[in-house]
């Protein structure tokens, strides 16, 4: 008798399957295919034009000895606290306070006034964003250095960009900038499917805020936690444009990240092949940590309840 | 709000006024941080707008910070004129506006078959999927510019709005597919049972439940297509197709553009998008709302 439901049930599922067929063409056509001519690149020694010349591991072997990209490994590992977790932590502080205290005791109108406000960098286009912080972070005349002379602090101005003492800091700055707001604007709407009622009883029952939010608010949006955690760490992964906008890897390197790493190979020294391996470790690294995501999601709440 | 006034509506609204009553001065303290927070938020968008405004001579005599003396629309013309700004902007809106659209559109099929369908092997199918919009772009974008040589696609804006409809779609999926999977399968069951086929159950049952998921990613999408820039940049040499981003990239990389006409250039490529986003903020959050309610 099961045995007869579960195939009933299979066919059932086949029936999805041609709602599947474009979404698969189409990612084999643009992502595919693309990518696999990529891999094939990585294993080549090819300048970009003529033929490339099989190589075998020899772009690999080259970046286990090479200090320039593991130094941009280690940029990355700060780049993934400036752009996943440090504004994943604010974006959670921030959603709580004003879907808890701002929306009940003060309204609506004011909880989406502050949030379109710290939601506004996301919409910048980034190289937008690398424009304005290029002159805000400007050794002459910008005006960080001009609001620290105003306040007497003149001998905190800097060339914060060109230093390479805080050329990184500076970047990572500016990306915690430009990030909280995503991670704000979808728990602020995961927290409208949390019931009132819970916060109203917590509250009667005389828990602090901090218990409110460790106990009512976090274990209720834990999805939206997940979801924006692993996407943001991939956007981190990844950096490209704010490097390439803000300082172009420099000073000496100081602020190079693997994709922007990867992409100085290709176009300036034209190193193709050499750049095909590096985006491909640089995938490896991203697929495992998303597999190792969506194990943890598919496993956690559902492991307690 | 209105919403709220119906049903249970009465109980809600004077618990609302004891709230507000109850606000103490640590509420206050916490509003007034919250606030000067989004002042710091705001204070790049405040001095490209300052110096947009500004004439050249103003910006290298008073620095970046002055008030402007009079209103300068010197930047913003001479950037106008020298990327014909109308067609880049013609461009970006059509390139977003397109992508957006299509990738919601993909992202439903997608997510129905994954999310409602439940077909085996579907988190690996998820995975894979993924790699869309997790690849760096880098390792896609030597052989999509061969690709779309070979096919005749290179520098048009259809291979533009492929790439990103495929590549934006890839979280649709994911966000839209985790959504479903929580659907209610006794809504589901009964409307199979009383004889509708999957597309009617797509049209009719889970399209109007997931609408203020899909309002939200139709936005993101736009504002995401809207930014993006490496590939756009490859893909679109000729002016008359460059989007915004591009078109300011490559003044910048050229280094031609003086403080104020940079700051000009930056006002009218983030004024869109702030525009877009003010209108849709209502959307976004009335989306959101609707959503809660059930």
């Amino acid at each position: 008798m099961s045995g007869k439901a579960t195939r009933a049930a299979g066919r059932e599922r086949l029936g999805y399957l041609p709602y599947l067929v474009p979404g698969l063409l189409l990612f084999t056509a643009v992502i595919g295919v693309p990518f696999a001519m990529n891999v094939a690149t990585g294993f080549t020694e090819w300048d970009g034009v003529g033929t490339p010349e099989w190589a075998g591991l020899a772009n690999y072997a080259r970046l286990a000895g090479d200090g320039e990209f593991w130094a941009s490994f280690r940029h990355n590992a700060l780049v993934i606290v400036a752009m996943a977790i440090a504004p994943t932590a604010i974006g959670l502080v921030l959603a709580a306070l004003l879907t808890d205290l701002v929306d009940r005791h003060f309204g609506p109108r004011a909880a989406s006034v502050l949030r379109a406000c710290v939601y506004l960098p996301q919409v910048l286009p980034i190289v937008i964003a690398g424009v304005v912080w290029s002159w805000l972070l400007n050794p002459q005349n910008g005006a960080v250095n001009e609001v620290l002379a105003a306040v007497g602090l003149e001998s905190l101005a800097h060339d914060w960009l060109g230093d390479p003492a805080t050329a990184l800091w500076s970047v990572l700055a500016v990306m915690v900038w430009v990030q909280i707001g995503f991670p704000l604007v979808v728990f602020m709407s995961g927290l409208q499917r949390v019931d009132p009622s819970l916060y109203e009883a917590a509250e009667i029952d005389g828990a602090s805020w901090a218990r409110r939010f460790r106990h009512v608010t976090v274990p209720q949006i834990r999805p939206e936690i997940f979801v924006v955690l692993l996407w943001t760490t991939i956007a981190s992964l990844k950096v490209f444009a704010p490097i390439y906008v803000l300082t172009k890897g420099g000073p000496g390197g100081a602020t190079s990240v693997p994709a922007y790493y990867s992409y100085q190979n290709f176009f300036d020294k034209t190193d193709v092949g050499y750049g095909a391996a590096i985006t491909t470790v640089l995938t490896l690294i991203i697929v495992a940590l998303t597999v190792v995501f969506l194990r943890a999601q598919g496993q956690g709440p559902e492991g307690e309840r | 709000m209105t919403a709220t006034l119906t049903g249970t509506g009465a109980r809600p609204r004077r618990e609302r006024r004891d709230a507000r009553r109850r606000r103490g001065p640590s509420a206050y303290l916490v509003l007034v941080l919250l606030f000067a927070l989004a002042g710091v938020m705001l204070i790049p968008f405040a001095v490209v707008v300052l110096n947009a405004l500004k004439t050249p001579e103003e910006y290298s005599a008073n620095g970046p910070l002055a008030l402007p003396e009079g209103f300068s629309l010197e930047g913003v013309t001479a950037f106008w004129e020298r990327t014909d700004f109308g067609q880049v902007l013609f461009n970006s809106a059509l390139i977003s506006g397109s992508v957006a659209v299509l990738a919601v559109l993909l992202s439903v099929l997608n997510a129905y078959a994954l999310g409602i369908g439940r077909i085996k092997g579907r988190m690996w199918v998820l995975v894979v999927l993924l790699l869309a919009n997790t690849l760096p772009q880098e390792a896609l974008v030597y052989p999509l510019y061969y690709l779309a040589k070979q096919v005749g696609l290179y520098d048009t804006r259809l291979a533009v709005v492929i790439v990103f409809t495929v590549i934006q779609s890839a979280f649709g999926t994911y966000l839209l597919a985790s959504v479903l999977s929580a659907f209610p399968r006794p809504l589901l069951e009964a409307a199979r049972i009383d004889g509708a086929s999957r597309w009617q159950v797509l049209r009719h049952v889970v399209v109007p439940v997931v609408r203020p998921t899909m309002a939200v990613l139709l936005v993101f999408f736009f504002v995401w297509t809207w930014n993006e820039f490496l590939i756009p940049l490859v893909f679109l040499v000729s002016n008359d197709n460059q989007t915004v981003s591009v078109a300011l990239g490559v003044l910048q990389g050229q280094r031609l553009m003086d403080a104020t006409m940079s700051s000009a250039a930056s006002l009218l490529g983030l004024l869109p998008t702030v525009l877009f986003f003010l209108v849709f903020q209502r959307t976004l959050s009335r989306g959101l709302t609707a959503g809660a309610l059930k």
